[in-house]
């Protein structure tokens, strides 16, 4: 190549170059067309796609949660909006405490405040907004709102908080709300409904606001917005409203609710109230109760410990969680059977010494020296135990099992309350099926025949929660047809406020024959006019059916039962079973009072003032009285 | 009358002597182009059309002035400026300003130069006047000394490090050497030796140099980073389709997906508005810039002029291929504008300083036969 040439040489080495160029940028421009014709043509709909998940952001808009009411009408939980104050973490300019330290100088933060924030941080995604105050007033929403630019990733938001209007009434059935856990969303995606709980931060977390949780609920809308590459909503393409979660009309009636609450007092227990023709629960009381308010947004340490360690245990729903021995109300079921099983007439009669031997064992009656001659009418009325371990020995332990199982003694009732039935008790109904799989050893499993005689009088094993013994109450008072208890009449359909009722069907008619029945319901009207309720009842404008109740918590070896002698924890439960108008009932109950001694004494005065309530409007004078001198204590 | 007529007449003759009307109008579509979409990239935020269009101007006036300098003028620029340039940048070598951890600036008072500019023209004009100037007597050795003064600079403006200006200044020079009759063998054996240096070049670059590369070949790796351009840019293109989304319809750009929309990746802006139809139009129009060129090396009278037009000609295109190629992916992310189309005043002013010399070595050539 070195060496001399022309410059006509030259020339065409160049131009065979330039063309060798023209060559090379030729190719390159059709590979660039290549690349354009692949990604425009061929790939064109994967990235079409990908620009428009870019650009779009679907932003969760939480519908309002149904509203609770009772059977009138009365708001027993609603929805109120108030302003909180949220920090997104991640979206912060300085640290989370530094931050807080700053909001703090203009808007109220206290160390509760302050804890609960961190408690949520915890449980919460870093990109979540958590809040550190809510319920802001209307001058901090505006002090924030001037200094909002020296805070990043804090913003005011307008909420929707649960609110229960009547505080602490009802709280048992109304349960409450909370903010979602991991547990709960587990809950929430085995029902599928994973989707529809975007954005949502509360879940019901017992009672009706769990049991109906994916009715109240309702559907989540979304807005489909158009964001900038930094997320930030530019503006709206579309919206899909949300659809309000289903209104519940409670079979409850507030007002007897309350009533019923105040005239438990200070004192525990549980009473349940049942429409016997529908199988509505009425009034569900649990004493004490709570608040549901404190837990609305995220309750505070103190406050928790307080509910949850407290003697009394308030958080516990006595109603169905609560199992105790029903005692002498127990007698109206027994005699019952004996009649549907053949094993009694109404007028047999047995002479009650006051004790029944069974081989070397004594059972005595409460009365000393017995009753004389009883028949089944005054076994009811003066609740005469002998002549029910007699019966009980008679009627032996599987044909009781089987009577008493079929109305709901020892299943759970399946009242719609809390999540599925987990949070009811089943109950004892004793048998020998039962003892074999309750005990280990060879020797407990076996069934003793004196084990039946107590059965007879509602002790031993016996253990049933208020709803059990309000069930078949009802049912009793239903003439056999039997409802499943529950809370909710009907759910309200809020898209076309369509009614969905809840319960229309009983769930078994146990065929018990009228004659039987009348002489049951003679006898327990007997039990209030001249028997161990007739104190409590005395001048009622309606007549009532009942029966007292003893439940012993501890038995006194051979030693007589001295009230007062004993620490309160050790008095017997009272219990008390009743409804009316005898002839057409429109509502049964039970009543239990933890510690309250003879079911005459504390339960009978509190059914009293339900019945008065319910069926006269009668309005009752302060808490029922605990008439201890005034009752008959022979039950 | 008809002797203002006559005036005015004589007047735009000699005004458009040395204007190549092919040049202009070619370069002109490109810019109608770059405009339009400078304005829908920057309509959000600020309007810099109006500002591209006063760049345009002076660039216009540069390059009319330039054209009237016949080459024979221009060579006596290319030792002073070379000279100059490499000064300048081993000054900034020594007292440069670092922004985002590249030397590449001088401050001078009011504002600051960007010296590596000035040697993108001044490398090919320092060559070709070297080639010129031993044309006669032109030996293997002098492609050597022409390796020399192009590595000089090369090896400042790497080390900056700007990789992309570096070699843009690279190629204009291995142009001019290359169409100066660089012996085929050498260039083969330049490539092969190239390829079996490449791991030891490899680990010769910077780590961020080094990520530009891999995050190319699998740009998920590293989506929120370097990775992000390419991703985004790549769906701005492929979403456009064959006929674009609109003009100022392109919700990649509109929605800031895409980063520096109207300097390095305005090509994004515009086939996402444009698309496939709007692509072809536009390498069309590249083509027949680089074409027109050609055109002009060819027929150019003498080597200085054949090389210098040749190597300006290659350097369009290789500014307008690298641009495109690393904005649909196919090439690693370097800053390299796209050539009439990109926003900035100083890149402009360069090229039609170029384009004025490829309109001086055509109309003068003619007017030498004349």
């Amino acid at each position: 190549m070195s060496g001399f040439h022309t410059p006509d040489d030259g020339l065409d080495r160049f131009r065979f170059r330039l063309g060798f160029a023209a060559a090379v940028v030729l190719a390159a421009f059709t590979l660039l067309i290549g690349r354009f014709i692949w990604l425009q043509i061929v790939q064109h709909d994967f990235y079409r796609t990908r620009a428009e998940d870019n650009r779009i952001a679907l932003i969760p808009i939480v519908p309002n949660r149904g509203v609770i009411t009772d059977r009138n009408g009365v708001v027993l939980a609603r929805n109120y909006s108030a302003f909180t104050l949220e920090i997104t973490p991640s979206q912060l300019g300085q640290t989370l405490e530094e931050t807080i330290d700053a909001l703090a100088e203009i808007i109220d933060i206290q160390p509760k405040d302050r804890k609960r924030f961190k408690r949520l941080l915890d449980e919460a995604k870093n990109f979540e907004s958590i809040p550190i105050r809510t319920r802001l007033s209307d001058s901090e929403v505006a002090r924030f709102a001037a200094q909002r630019y020296r805070f990043p990733g804090v913003e005011v938001k307008a909420r929707l908080f649960r609110q229960y209007p009547l505080g602490n009434v009802a709280s048992h059935a109304l349960g409450y709300i909370g903010r979602i856990t991991e547990r709960d969303l587990k809950w929430i995606d085995e029902n599928e409904q994973a989707a529809n709980y975007k954005g949502t931060d509360h879940v019901g977390k017992t009672g009706l606001e769990q049991h109906y949780e994916f009715e109240l609920h309702g559907l989540t809308g979304y807005e489909q917005v158009e964001i900038d590459a930094g997320g930030r909503a530019l503006r709206s393409l579309k919206r899909i409203p949300p659809v309000s979660g289903n209104n519940l009309q409670l079979t409850l009636d507030a007002k007897l609710q309350e009533i019923t609450e105040k005239a438990f007092g200070d004192r525990k227990g549980s009473l349940v109230a049942i429409e016997p023709e529908t199988g509505g629960v009425l009034a569900l009381v649990s004493n004490p109760t709570f608040d549901p308010n404190l837990f609305v947004d995220g309750i505070t340490p103190d406050n928790w410990k307080e509910l949850n360690e407290h003697p009394d245990k308030p958080m516990i729903n006595r109603a169905i969680n609560g199992a105790y021995p029903p005692g002498s109300t127990f007698k109206p079921f027994m005699a019952l059977a004996a009649l549907e099983l053949g094993k009694r007439t109404p007028n047999q009669a047995i002479a009650d010494p006051g004790y029944f031997n069974f081989g070397n064992h004594q059972f005595r009656d409460d009365k000393k020296g017995g009753h004389g001659m009883v028949d089944m009418y005054k076994s009811v009325v003066h609740s005469c135990d002998t002549y029910y371990y007699i019966l009980a020995n008679d009627m032996g332990i599987e044909a009781i099992s089987n009577f008493m199982g079929q109305i709901g003694f020892g299943s759970k009732t399946g009242i719609d309350l809390g999540k599925d039935d987990s949070g009811e008790s089943r109950g004892i109904l004793p048998s020998p099926a039962w003892k074999k799989q309750r005990f280990k050893k060879p020797e407990q499993q076996k069934w003793y025949s004196g084990e039946t005689i107590s059965i007879g009088i509602g002790q031993g094993y016996n253990a049933y929660t208020p709803m059990q013994l309000a069930q078949a109450t009802a049912t009793l008072a239903n003439n056999g047809v039997m409802f499943r208890p529950h809370l909710v009449r009907h759910i309200v359909d809020t898209r076309n406020g369509e009614k969905r009722a809840v319960e229309p069907k009983p769930i078994r008619d146990l065929g018990w024959k009228q004659k039987n029945l009348e002489v049951i319901h003679r006898a327990m009207a007997g039990v209030n006019t001249e028997g161990t309720g007739a104190r409590a009842f005395a001048g009622a404008q309606y007549v009532a059916g009942g029966k007292t109740g003893t439940a012993q918590v501890f038995s006194l070896k051979g030693a007589q039962y001295k009230e007062g002698a004993i620490k309160k924890e050790l008095r017997d439960h009272a219990l008390y079973i009743a409804y009316a108008p005898i002839d057409k009932p429109k509502i049964a109950l039970a009543v239990l009072v933890e510690n309250g001694g003879f079911g005459a004494q504390s339960a009978a005065p509190i059914a009293r003032m339900v019945l008065d309530y319910y069926l006269l409007g009668k309005l009752p004078q302060g808490a029922a009285n605990e008439d201890a001198a005034a009752v008959e204590a022979d039950e | 009358m008809i002797d203002l007529v006559g005036t005015l007449r004589r007047g735009w003759l000699n005004a458009t002597a040395h204007i190549d009307f092919p040049l202009l109008f070619i370069v002109l579509g490109i810019m109608g182009i770059g405009i339009a979409t400078v304005n829908s990239a920057t309509i959000d935020t600020s309007h810099r059309m109006l500002a591209q269009t006063g760049n345009m101007c002076i660039a216009l006036v540069v390059m009319w002035l330039v054209s009237r300098v016949p080459p024979q003028k221009l060579m006596r620029f290319a030792v002073p400026l070379y000279v100059l340039g490499v000064l300048l940048l081993i000054a900034v070598f020594l007292f440069g300003i670092k922004v985002n951890g590249s030397r590449r600036w001088l401050s001078i008072g009011i504002t600051r130069i960007q010296p590596s500019e000035i040697m993108k023209i001044a490398m090919p004009l320092m060559l070709a006047w070297y080639f010129q100037k031993y044309e006669a007597t032109l030996k293997f050795r002098h492609y050597l000394v022409a390796a020399g003064l192009l590595l000089v600079p090369f090896a400042l403006v790497a080390k900056q490090p700007d990789l992309g200006t570096a070699l843009l200044i690279g190629s204009a020079g291995f142009y001019v050497i290359f169409f100066a009759g660089l012996p085929w063998k050498v260039i083969l054996g330049l490539v092969a030796a190239g390829v079996s240096a490449a791991p030891f070049l490899w680990t010769m670059l910077h780590d961020y140099q080094k990520k530009r590369i891999l995050t190319l070949l699998d740009p998920t790796t590293d989506p929120l980073g370097s990775g992000y351009h390419i991703i985004q840019a790549t769906i701005a293109i492929g979403s456009g389709g064959v006929f674009g989304k609109g003009y100022l319809s392109g919700t990649q750009t509109h929605l800031e997906f895409i980063p520096e929309k109207h300097t390095d990746f305005i090509f994004a802006v515009y086939s996402e508005e444009w698309g496939l139809l709007g692509n072809v139009v536009l390498v069309t129009l590249y083509t027949l810039l680089i074409g027109r060129g050609l055109m002009i090396a060819s027929a150019a009278s003498t080597l200085f002029a054949r090389l210098l037009a040749g190597a300006i000609t290659l350097g369009f295109f290789t500014y307008a291929f690298i641009n495109m190629g690393m904005v649909s992916g196919i090439l690693p992310v370097v800053g390299v504008p796209l050539p009439f189309m990109s926003y900035g005043g100083t890149a402009l002013v360069t090229l039609f300083l170029a384009i004025g010399i490829l309109m001086s070595i055509n109309t003068h050539r003619m007017l030498v036969k004349k």
